[in-house]
């Protein structure tokens, strides 16, 4: 056993590195549930997003051309969703996980060809001086552009669900939807444009996996990190800053693992596997202890009965 | 009236199956408190929502100020000077104050200044008000005060108000008067929706009766008698229950200094009371909602156990016991909550029979259902209380509020119960409906039942009880006879304005 080959630095470094995809996936599906609606689909958009997203990075050499793509394909998935459930009204719990299957068996079909491809690497950014900076330059300053992107999406849902008037429109469709219908906002327009927001933010959580944190085409790489997303969406209390911490906090503990089973250490492999998706959910339930406040329409179909 | 600020000519709205309105025309004066009066189902509310916006017309047409008025949403009602208090509110729980007002705006302004309009507006009108409180933990009438509030703010030109004294003391509906009378001296004009006469008689200016969808009459409600006004209604003249002559027999259930902690952090501990009920009497128990009402019933149903001798059916202490061991006892309860409390929704009549039914009626042997006879229980309540629906098989949700709270009540009152317990038999009922509901229990009374009747409804506790007591932050004050007690003695047992202070006119 040798820790010493762990580099601290590094650590944290792939740490945010294993944690963006989560946190695109998370934050997309928390503005789906602030406007009452539960879409358990988010691990089929996301592995739509990214086979589309390794598809299009690889047939134009382009790898943000890919981001493009595999946010426009979990959008266009979403949309399966959002009518079946907002015009159809049927069942959003079947609807979701019908959504994840499809979307599983869909994109295995779509990457058939694309095994075994490397794609197009994608520049990490380089700003003179500071990315040079000794510790700070590799954590702070030295990822891909989408790291940052993910970041600005938790910071804008958050100024935008507290500060804006958007927000808080939205916030009350989730809240009460038949008081936001008599009040004359158009439920289902809302809905859905929050469930199309969801289906590109897991697109691209799913092409950040396939393009920056793998990069290849595997079948079925998603690995359950849409589903992790759920949780943690509820576990941290539909808080845009709670899913940040919750998400490195679990890309954190995935990294140490590896690092750990890199360095020999005498637990189990099987132990040190489970030990995120453990540590993650314990720590973010003791966070929520606190009133939870889950949008009181959260998972209701609205009809508007005229 | 003065001039006419809004005109509505042969409006009509078919849903299928049934004409909600069928061409109503009638006119609203600037400044004018207008009474719209009718019973549940008569069409006011498909009406109101036309004019807001909700609902268009199938035919006819509305003019504002002289000019064609078509709104096709609410934000465009709400743009032409019109604003509405639902009477289901209209709020969202987990927000504040403020933002709630925010959502019903059309340009709102800063949080901040926001707050501090509210904070003027409601102390201009005498309705006190915290922006940043949490609706969710408002009282009913603090959150009216939020629903009138949003309309104040946007400076309407006329303001609809649908059924908003349910939810009040007579001490908070006389501040609501007050500020309503304020409106109308500034120059807005009021459109009331209630079937309560006696406040239509006291407030508006101007009444249209609506029936079955039809305008049927207009009157003016200060010139017309309340009995007049109800025939129009009805269609036909209502019978007041009759309450005949009863001997009052033995002590059928006594309750003696009975302390019970809040069931939780939102409910009303009950704090030493007392009460005893003889066999063919009706007690009324009146207050405010949220003053202990739930909790005595609760008590009384057998849902919250006490010490046994606490609580005693004749010389037998039942403290205890829970609900179906008081029930096999005589022991009825019939709660407020219709929906999810007395009635199972989203099962059929016979189910919502047998839940209740099956100890005295005997509709379960050895554990298994007795459907024939469970059928017949809940036909035999359709019937002798004439619930209108298909039959037994339709789900308890189908119903009217008014069909459901007679199967409700006629549930228990065909179990021959020895002592009834009621909370609130007739909240949102019509007047014909309420009628019957109350007739029963008088006949269930006059039959040697003993009968506690909980309501927020005085004129239905002086109409029906024997003798009155108040519940005030879980303290039932000493029963008194309920004849001859005046309204405002019968407010000052019930603890007067709760913390509301008169508007600064």
């Amino acid at each position: 056993m040798d820790l010493s080959a762990i580099n601290p630095v590094l650590l944290i470094a792939s740490l945010m590195v294993a944690a963006t995809p989560l946190l695109f996936a998370a934050i997309g599906e928390l503005v789906v549930e602030k406007s009452g609606v539960l879409n358990l689909g988010v691990e089929g958009m996301m592995i739509v997003g990214a086979v589309a997203g390794f598809a299009t990075a690889v047939e134009s050499g382009s790898p943000l051309l890919g981001f493009v793509a595999a946010a426009g394909a979990g959008a266009a998935l979403s949309v399966l969703f959002a009518i079946l459930t907002q015009y159809a009204q049927a069942n959003q719990v079947a609807s979701g996980l019908s959504l994840t299957l499809f979307g599983l068996g869909l994109s295995a079909l779509m990457g058939q060809s694309y095994v075994g491809i490397k794609p197009p690497q994608m520049e990490k950014i380089n700003i003179p001086g500071l990315s040079d900076l000794p510790v700070i330059g590799p954590i702070l300053f030295g990822h891909d552009l989408m790291l940052y992107v993910a970041i600005a999406v938790i910071a804008a849902v958050w100024a935008v669900l507290k500060f804006s008037r958007i927000g808080l429109v939205l916030r009350a469709v989730g809240e009460n939807h038949d008081a936001a219908h008599a009040l004359g906002y158009k439920v289902v327009r809302i809905r859905i444009l929050a469930i199309l927001f969801g289906g590109a933010c897991a697109g691209l959580g799913g092409a950040y996996i396939s393009l920056i944190r793998v990069p290849q085409w595997t079948e079925g790489m998603t690995a359950g990190i849409g589903w992790i997303a759920l949780a943690l969406v509820v576990f941290a209390s539909w808080k845009p800053w709670r899913v940040l911490l919750g998400a490195y906090l679990f890309g954190g503990v995935t990294v140490v693992q590896l690092n750990l089973q890199a360095a020999g250490v005498a637990i189990p492999v099987e132990y040190l596997a489970m030990s995120p998706y453990l540590i993650t959910i314990l720590v973010l339930v003791i966070l929520s202890a606190d009133k939870s406040s889950a949008p009181a329409a959260l998972g209701r179909n609205f009809h508007a009965a005229r | 009236m003065t001039e006419v600020l809004l005109s509505l000519k042969g409006l009509t709205k078919a849903y299928p199956g049934v004409v909600a309105n069928d061409s109503v025309s009638f006119d609203i004066g600037t400044g004018e408190v207008h009474a719209l009066l009718g019973e549940n189902g008569a069409g006011k509310s498909t009406l109101v929502k036309m004019i807001y916006g909700l609902v268009k017309p199938d035919s006819g047409e509305m003019m504002l100020r002289g000019s064609p008025f078509a709104p096709g949403e609410p934000r465009q009602a709400r743009a032409d000077g019109i604003a509405m208090v639902f009477q289901h509110f209209s709020l969202f729980d987990a927000l504040n104050v403020a933002e709630n007002i925010a959502l019903g705006m059309e340009n709102p302004p800063k949080m901040r200044d926001l707050a501090s309009r509210i904070r003027d507006v409601s102390e201009t009108y005498g309705l006190p008000l915290d922006p940043y409180r949490t609706v969710g933990d408002l009282s009913a009438g603090e959150r009216q005060r939020v629903e009138i509030i949003r309309c104040l703010l946007q400076d309407p030109k006329l303001l609809i108000m649908d059924e908003p004294t349910s939810v009040l003391t007579p001490q908070e509906v006389e501040i609501l008067f007050q500020t309503l009378e304020k409106l109308r001296a500034e120059g807005t004009s009021i459109l009331y929706i209630s079937h309560k006469l006696e406040e239509i008689r006291t407030l508006c200016d101007h009444a249209t009766i609506l029936r079955l969808g039809k305008n049927v009459g207009e009157c003016i409600p200060s010139e017309t008698s309340a009995s007049e006004m109800a025939e129009l209604m009805v269609g036909s003249a209502l019978t007041p229950p009759e309450r005949g002559s009863r001997v009052f027999g033995d002590m059928a259930l006594d309750i003696s200094g009975l302390s019970v902690p809040a069931p939780s952090a939102f409910g009303t501990a009950l704090r030493n009371v007392h009460l005893t009920v003889r066999r063919g009497e009706i007690l009324g128990i009146g207050g405010v909602a949220g003053n202990g009402q739930d909790e005595l019933l609760s008590v009384l149903s057998g849902e919250v156990l006490t010490q046994a001798d606490a609580v005693k059916l004749g010389a037998t202490p039942i403290g205890r016991l829970g609900p179906v061991a008081r029930r096999a006892l005589g022991v009825l309860a019939a709660p407020e909550e219709r929906l999810g409390h007395a009635a199972a929704p989203d099962m059929s009549l016979t189910e919502n029979a047998m839940l209740t039914g099956a100890t005295r009626e005997g509709l379960v042997k050895n554990g298994f259902l007795k459907w024939a006879e469970a059928t017949e229980f809940a036909k035999r309540v359709i019937k002798e209380f004439d619930v209108r629906t298909p039959g037994p098989e339709n789900a308890a949700r189908s119903l009217s509020g008014g069909n459901l709270q007679k199967f409700v009540i006629g549930r228990e009152v065909l179990q021959r119960p020895e002592v009834l317990v009621v909370n609130q038999p007739t909240w949102g009922v019509d007047a014909s409906a309420a009628a019957a509901i109350r007739q029963s229990l008088l006949d269930l009374a006059a039959g040697g039942a003993a009968v506690i009747c909980i309501s927020q409804d005085l004129d239905e506790l002086m109409e029906i009880s024997d003798s009155f007591a108040a519940l005030n932050e879980g303290r039932l004050s000493a029963p008194r006879p309920a004849a001859g007690l005046s309204v405002e003695e019968i407010g000052l047992m019930m603890g007067g304005a709760h913390g509301m202070e008169v508007a600064h006119v």
